[in-house]
């Protein structure tokens, strides 16, 4: 007869001393653990609940200048600082951190349209409609920087007349060229005072110009004519271009898929594009209720932000068809320019009403050092959320967003208009010989052509 | 362990037998883990594709695969993504079955003989001469005349229980520490206690009302609502207490913030058999009708009745895992019932329990009189194959009123008219506890963490249901398949040469003249035409309107006007 039967001695199961770490046991059996679906649903609400609850994305307002935001400028070497420049002439480095100006770029006489870095974060760029171009040096930040108050004043290192006010710029990714958009589209050195290299399609004036991140040669522009034109800086003339219903303010390209790059048009959508396939857009991005003012992708690449003239910023996925979040203040007027932070955890926009605004880019996402504890928190209401996202309850809770009352009923408009259009169409069709009309998806719809 | 897949095939031929073995029972082990079966990508079948992705509860596929009702799984993006996230769940199963396998700190006890030894023919005296010291103080007797008879109830760890003599005696005690915390004298009836979440709280059934009581003995709520309760169980996991009273009203009460959930009549007169099912949390009552009605609190009619037995029904218990209830009647039968099926497994002739309890491991105690039986599993959990393991005769005169596997021990305690006593049952415990879900030498400070983290996992009382895999998974479309026309008339065709064939009996006076039979079976016959509905019905009436083949026919301008499919 052999016999056993469990005796635990609690010697073996508690801690020695009362500085030891609590002894901890696992048993994964299910049986001991009924009703786990459950269980497993209910912490899924309850994290899309406490998600909600802790969505508090605005973090400040940076407030300084004395007219509307018209753009900004990453500064790629240096996390902390961003370039705003605004309606009067002014330009400003702000310290994210601290939210308060670092130095100032007086010397514009009119209004700052456009305004870049270099990739090595050492010469700002700007440009504006008082027809100059300005080149900066910028001071190199150093730890007394952040704590000094007074305020620096710099002196432009270049500054070149030209024939036209300028709409925008950008400078190239590995490189010393920058381009301008105004009357045409113009390449310049840091060199020289005049433009090394001069495009034209047509007479209408360029209004933005994005560098490619991959191809350093590469550029897309949008003009006035509602086009959207890819350059190759090897060639004499355009690559390819689009003519689209309504204009493109901005443009931004995909960095970590450097051949797509998405538009944000004015008629509040933003289109994606492969960049080899113009004639028709990968994705169509709605949700803004008025034009989209400025677009900028995440450095992660799988979502981009953009700031719109209905007063509000959205972060969309890179192949999402509706927005994940929107943000909005009481105060906030016309979104100008948005820029997402060079970490991918904030967003900052610049509006009408002469502030700039950070925030985060996840509303709820828990900012500052993280316990391994948390984390692994975090990431477990993260993956019972998303096991769960299509159940009614949960999904009612994640998708939710308040809306500021008059984006909601022009929503509410925007839906009447595409219905009554789409039941026009569908009656027209229904009496009309069959195959004479044809329904365009909404991807190719707003594309009227493409030339070559 | 990794192996790649050529050095797999090498080692099939050379693994010596004992690792054949253990590569068979770690299969057996992964596929506990698993949980029901993964998906079958290469199946191309729709109907099967849905069945498992309801198994696995992923309604974004399920959402997918029925929108594009197709009958193959073509879309690449949902496969691959299918069979990323099988792969994910086979090495999470592949992962527990190893720990399990090889990290679990103890191994369950057993009781094994040689030769002509029988089990049953062991005694508490033996087993206390050849186990530790530690154990055999889980063998007394606890003698209490004149308070019986007791019930008893473990705190989900084992850690504590508590006793509630039919004269008014509540004692709550540390059975690790074996220190009596509390005992109170109520003055009144007992007839039933019952732990609330954890030590902290108990709930007795009293004369006329229950109570809420305190680990201190302090009276902390009358629960008047319920009348005189027979019988008290909590739901852990919804923070429910359920009672059934006097006159067979079922109660559900939530203890956290003292609504009551649902007071359901049952209609079957007054019963004190009540179980739950820890499995679903559904509520089981034995009447005296010998039914099992089964219960939860979103619905006034019972899920499942059940006819058990002829007489009487006078205990019930569930298997841990969900699947197994045995049943007890008057009539001398115990019954193991298959709850998935809800079949009868098999039936144990020749004993009368008056209280049935399942342990942990799946070991069936029955006491009757001052005699309990153990019966265990011998086929192994694969068949159900109930018999004899262990006996244990009390003191003559003893009354047993409620026997309790202690969780987490290879322990039993009986509660019986001349107080409790605490025998070895090896074998019957959960070896291996966990720390997150029920822990023995838990810590005050973790005891209030768990009490917070139990709190917020609470469930809603709607999550109580027969099968509680279904949450999260689809409902399947309610509306019927139509049978295609070809099926019809195929059915139609089965029926009429069955009223064809039928052979009619010999009638008298007349009746059964040939040409009556002949009529009467072309009557047979046109009934069962009768039966299916007139298929070219349809045809006649899409003919009065312009039809899809005349479209082709009409000039352009009036093409419109044809009907489209």
């Amino acid at each position: 007869m052999r016999i056993k039967t469990l005796s635990r001695s609690s010697d073996e199961f508690t801690r020695e001393r009362s500085q030891d770490l609590q002894r901890v046991f696992h048993n994964f059996d299910p049986s001991l653990r009924p009703m786990e679906k459950a269980v497993e649903y209910q912490r899924a609400l309850k994290a899309a609940k406490l998600e909600k609850i802790f969505a508090r994305p605005f973090i400040g307002a940076m407030d300084g200048h004395r007219d509307g935001v018209s753009c900004m400028a990453k500064n790629p070497n240096y996390l902390k600082g961003i370039f705003s420049a605004s309606m009067d002439g002014d330009i400003r480095l702000w310290d994210i951190s601290s939210r308060r100006t670092v130095c100032q770029f007086p010397g514009h006489q009119g209004a700052v349209r456009g305004l870049t870095a270099s990739t090595d974060g050492n010469v700002l760029v700007s440009c504006g409609t008082d027809c100059t171009v300005r080149l900066w040096n910028v001071p190199r930040p150093t730890l007394e920087d952040s704590s000094v108050s007074s305020e620096n004043i710099i002196k432009p290192s270049a500054e070149y007349v030209w024939k036209n006010a300028f709409w925008a710029v950008d400078h190239q990714f590995e490189g010393d060229l920058f381009a301008t958009a105004g009357a045409q589209l113009d390449i310049w050195n840091h060199n020289r005072a005049q433009p090394v290299q001069s495009f034209q399609w047509g007479t209408d004036s360029v209004i933005s110009v994005r560098f490619n991140p991959g191809e350093p040669d590469i550029l897309a522009t949008s003009a006035s004519d509602r086009s959207i034109t890819i350059y190759d800086l090897r060639m004499s003339s355009a690559a390819r271009r689009i003519i689209m219903m309504t204009k493109t303010n901005s443009i931004a390209w995909n960095p970590m898929e450097p051949m797509n790059l998405t538009a944000a048009n004015e008629d509040g959508n933003c289109y994606s594009f492969d960049g080899r396939k113009l004639d028709e857009a990968k994705c169509v991005h709605k949700d803004h209720v008025s034009a989209v003012m400025d677009i900028d992708f995440s450095p992660t690449g799988r979502e981009f932000v953009t700031g719109s003239y209905d007063r509000s910023v959205r972060i969309f996925p890179y192949n999402g068809g509706h927005s994940r979040e929107i943000y909005h203040t009481k105060r906030m007027q016309r979104v100008f320019c948005v820029k997402y932070s060079c970490d991918a955890t904030y967003v900052i926009s610049g509006s009408d009403d002469t502030n700039l605004r950070l925030w985060k880019a996840k509303a709820s996402e828990q900012l500052g050092v993280i316990l391994p504890r948390e984390q692994k928190k975090h990431e477990y209401n993260e993956a019972v959320k998303n096991r769960y996202k299509h159940l009614p309850e949960v999904k009612r809770i994640v998708r939710h967003r308040h809306l500021p009352k008059p984006i909601y009923k022009a929503l509410g408009v925007i839906r009447a208009v595409n219905d009554s259009k789409r039941r026009k169409e569908e009656r027209r069709k229904a009496h009309s010989a069959p195959g004479t009309i044809v329904t365009k998806p909404l991807r190719q719809r707003r594309i009227i052509k493409e030339v070559e | 362990m990794e192996l790649s897949s050529e050095d797999n095939n090498l080692t099939d031929k050379v693994l010596p037998p004992v690792e054949q073995e253990s590569d068979v029972e770690l299969e057996t082990k992964v596929k506990k883990y698993l949980r029901g079966e993964g998906a079958n990508l290469e199946v191309y079948n729709m109907h099967i594709a849905l069945m498992i992705v309801a198994f696995r509860c992923e309604m974004q596929f399920l959402i997918m695969v029925s929108t594009c009702l197709l009958q193959t799984l073509e879309d690449k993006k949902l496969k691959t993504h299918l069979a990323s996230r099988e792969k994910l769940y086979g090495k999470s199963a592949k992962a527990a079955a190893k720990i399990e396998k090889w990290l679990l700190p103890a191994e369950a006890g057993y009781l094994e003989t040689d030769g002509l030894e029988k089990t049953w023919r062991v005694k508490q005296t033996d087993i206390a001469n050849e186990v530790d010291l530690l154990s055999s103080r889980n063998q007394y007797d606890i003698v209490l005349p004149d308070f019986g008879p007791y019930r008893l109830d473990f705190t989900a760890s084992g850690r504590h229980m508590l006793a509630g003599g039919r004269k008014g005696h509540i004692a709550l005690v540390d059975m690790m520490s074996m220190n009596l915390i509390k005992e109170i004298q109520v003055r009144e009836t007992v007839r039933d206690v019952a732990f609330l979440h954890n030590e902290q709280f108990f709930a007795a059934a009293q004369k006329k009302y229950a109570y809420i009581y305190g680990r201190d003995g302090t009276e902390l709520h009358c629960l008047k609502e319920r009348g005189p309760v027979a019988r008290l169980q909590f739901l852990k996991n919804h923070f429910l207490l359920a009672s059934v009273n006097k006159s067979g009203q079922l109660h559900y009460q939530d203890v956290t913030y003292g609504g009551m959930v649902a007071s359901i009549r049952t209609g079957k007169g007054r019963t004190d058999v009540m179980e739950v099912n820890p499995y679903n949390g559904v509520v089981a009552l034995g009447h005296s009708g010998g039914t099992v009605t089964m219960w939860k609190p979103t619905s006034q009619a019972p899920l499942v009745q059940m006819q058990c037995h002829p007489g009487p029904v006078s205990s019930v218990a569930f298997h841990p895992n969900g699947h197994l209830m045995a049943t007890s009647g008057k009539e001398r039968k115990i019954k193991i019932w298959d709850l998935r099926k809800f079949e009868e497994i098999q039936t144990i002739h020749g004993f009368h329990a008056k209280t049935l309890s399942f342990s942990q491991k799946g070991l069936l105690a029955a006491g009757t009189g001052s005699f309990v039986q153990i019966l265990g599993d011998s086929s192994g959990g694969s068949s159900h194959n109930y018999s004899r393991y262990m006996n244990h005769p009390m003191v003559k005169g003893y009354q047993i009123e409620k026997l309790m596997f202690r969780p987490y021990e290879d322990v039993i305690g009986i509660g019986h008219s001349m107080g409790w006593s605490s025998i070895l049952i090896p074998g019957s415990g959960e070896p291996n506890f966990d720390s997150w879900v029920a822990n023995p030498f838990e810590t005050s400070k973790q005891r209030r963490e768990k009490e917070v983290h139990m709190l917020l996992d609470k469930l809603p009382p709607e999550t109580i249901m027969l099968d509680p895999s279904k949450i999260g998974a689809m409902r399947p479309s309610r509306r019927k398949e139509k049978p295609s026309r070809g099926e019809i008339e195929a059915e139609k065709e089965v029926a009429i040469e069955a009223a064809k064939s039928t052979e009619l009996k010999n009638k008298t006076k007349g009746r059964n003249k040939p040409s009556k039979r002949t009529k009467k079976k072309k009557e047979m016959v046109e009934n069962a035409k009768r039966t299916f509905p007139e298929q070219g019905h349809n045809t006649t009436l899409k003919k009065r309107r312009i039809g899809e083949d005349a479209a082709a026919e009409l000039p352009t301008s009036l093409k419109r006007f044809a009907r489209k499919n």
